[in-house]
């Protein structure tokens, strides 16, 4: 019986007591808004960058953009995210004032463009040349092969994993608080601070993180099942 | 129609084709036979610049291929249809994309137009009743059956063949030389390079053995089939008739 008022008095104090669970709300509504607008944008520049990438590789053309597409790779690829965040935030955006969800999304959205990129490169890459050449065969110019044969088809093939990074940049964005946003983690570490109390908010935190990733992972299974169907016809 | 004058092509240091004079006049129906790594391929596949020649001319219609630009080129291709070994259908596209998808997107047809084309084509192949499915429901036969309607869809002046059959399973073959024996009989021009012997012997108007990256021997099917001059030739037909 004492364990449980125990408990009972732990939730009120964690959640109900000065509305705290609204600290969970707020940032759970911030840390969707973040990793909605990154994940547009990382996939747009994404896109951009492993198109440069294939058509280097394919035709020799754009070579001065290539040798930028691989340092941003590598830059991106070789730091952690949340040292990118800091930059961005105390150094590249320092003096002046702006938006830190626009700093997030930026952030997270570049950091995410270069994963993306290079999934989408290696499904235009998987895409057998034999494609690329009936496309020629038949008039159309590298740009109209692109578009209508190879992309579609490359991107059919990448959609799990293209949805599997995004579920990786959903879980990433908890490193928000570096940069003093209140997403979903921040939430809970707020609430910890105010009630000296762990073991709720933490949790709280952490099955909402689980939550919504096994909502997305049953959503990308089902995206699986349905493109494999399409392959066998 | 094609004239080829000293085309020589190198993969890094490899010499794979040494020297190709030929012309080809319209309506000709050229079968290209040789065994594996003769350049029979390399050769076809720089006809249409799918290959780039190292050094030689290509003209085609009084443009000289090796020297034209991009643009050019791609409207080139319009009017050389290409039918490859492994088919190459879109895997993503029904029957009937397939078949419209070029002659719309390059503006030469409306997609009404395009799909009036598409239906005569499947009618021409016998698959009219596959026109709203997807390649991987269809036979090899049938997969090759439409690459061939898919090349003609573009009004070519000429047909280049890539080992056509080669894929097939041999049950299959007849039905794709069938629709090819219909096309030379309408007078298409073609360069087939293949494998089938009895197709050469039927239809060519002239019959080339390429070894070793030269055209080595070139001649009527009669005259080539049974009274081979080339010591190669003679080895060769004796292993495969």
């Amino acid at each position: 019986m004492e364990f449980i008022q125990n408990f009972a008095d732990k939730f009120y104090s964690t959640f109900i007591e000065e509305n705290r669970w609204l600290y969970l709300a707020d940032g759970l509504r911030t840390t969707l808004l973040i990793t909605f607008f990154a994940v547009i944008f990382g996939m747009v520049l994404g896109f951009l960058i492993a198109i440069v990438r294939a058509t280097h590789d394919k035709t020799g053309k754009f070579r001065f953009l290539n040798v930028l597409a691989r340092i941003y790779l590598t830059v991106i690829r070789g730091t952690p995210v949340v040292v990118q965040l800091l930059i961005i935030y105390f150094v590249i955006f320092a003096s002046v004032n702006i938006d830190k969800v626009f700093v997030a999304v930026l952030a997270f959205g570049l950091n995410s463009a270069a994963y993306v990129a290079e999934i989408v490169r290696s499904g235009i890459m998987s895409i057998d040349n034999g494609q690329f050449e009936a496309g020629m065969s038949l008039g159309l110019n590298y740009r109209k092969t692109m578009i209508q044969i190879i992309l579609p088809q490359a991107f059919k093939n990448v959609l799990p994993a293209l949805a599997n990074e995004f579920i990786v940049l959903l879980k990433e964005t908890s490193v928000s608080g570096y940069i003093a946003l209140n997403d979903l983690t921040k939430g809970g570490d707020i609430i910890r601070s105010n009630t000296y109390e762990a073991f709720l908010p933490l949790i709280a935190v952490a099955v909402i993180y689980l939550i919504m990733v096994m909502i997305l992972s049953a959503l990308v299974t089902k995206l699986e099942r349905r493109l494999g169907k399409s392959d066998r016809g | 129609m094609i004239e080829v004058n000293g085309l020589n092509k190198y993969f890094g240091k490899l010499h794979i084709l040494k020297g190709i004079d030929t012309t080809i006049q319209k309506g000709e129906k050229v079968v290209i036979i040789g065994p594996s790594g003769s350049g029979k391929s390399t050769f076809l596949r720089c006809l249409n610049r799918l290959e780039t020649p190292t050094s030689g001319s290509i003209l085609f219609e009084g443009q000289d291929l090796t020297r034209v630009s991009d643009k050019q080129l791609y409207a080139v291709r319009e009017k050389m249809g290409m039918v490859f070994q492994h088919f190459h259908l879109f895997p993503h596209l029904t029957i009937q994309k397939n078949i419209t998808l070029a002659p719309v997107k390059l503006k030469i047809m409306t997609q009404s137009e395009a799909d009036e084309k598409a239906a005569e084509l499947l009618k021409k192949v016998g698959l009219s009743d596959k026109a709203n499915q997807y390649p991987n429901q269809l036979s090899g036969g049938q997969k090759q059956r439409i690459a061939i309607a898919r090349a003609l869809a573009m009004n070519p002046d000429v047909m280049l063949f890539d080992e056509p059959t080669s894929a097939l399973d041999p049950e299959m073959v007849g039905e794709v030389l069938e629709l090819m024996r219909e096309l030379a009989a309408e007078g298409m021009t073609m360069i087939v390079v293949t494998h089938e012997m009895g197709f050469a012997r039927e239809v060519a108007s002239r019959v080339m053995f390429m070894d070793g990256g030269k055209i080595v021997e070139e001649n009527s099917p009669r005259e080539f089939f049974e009274n081979p001059k080339n010591p190669r030739l003679r080895e060769f037909l004796s292993k495969v008739l």
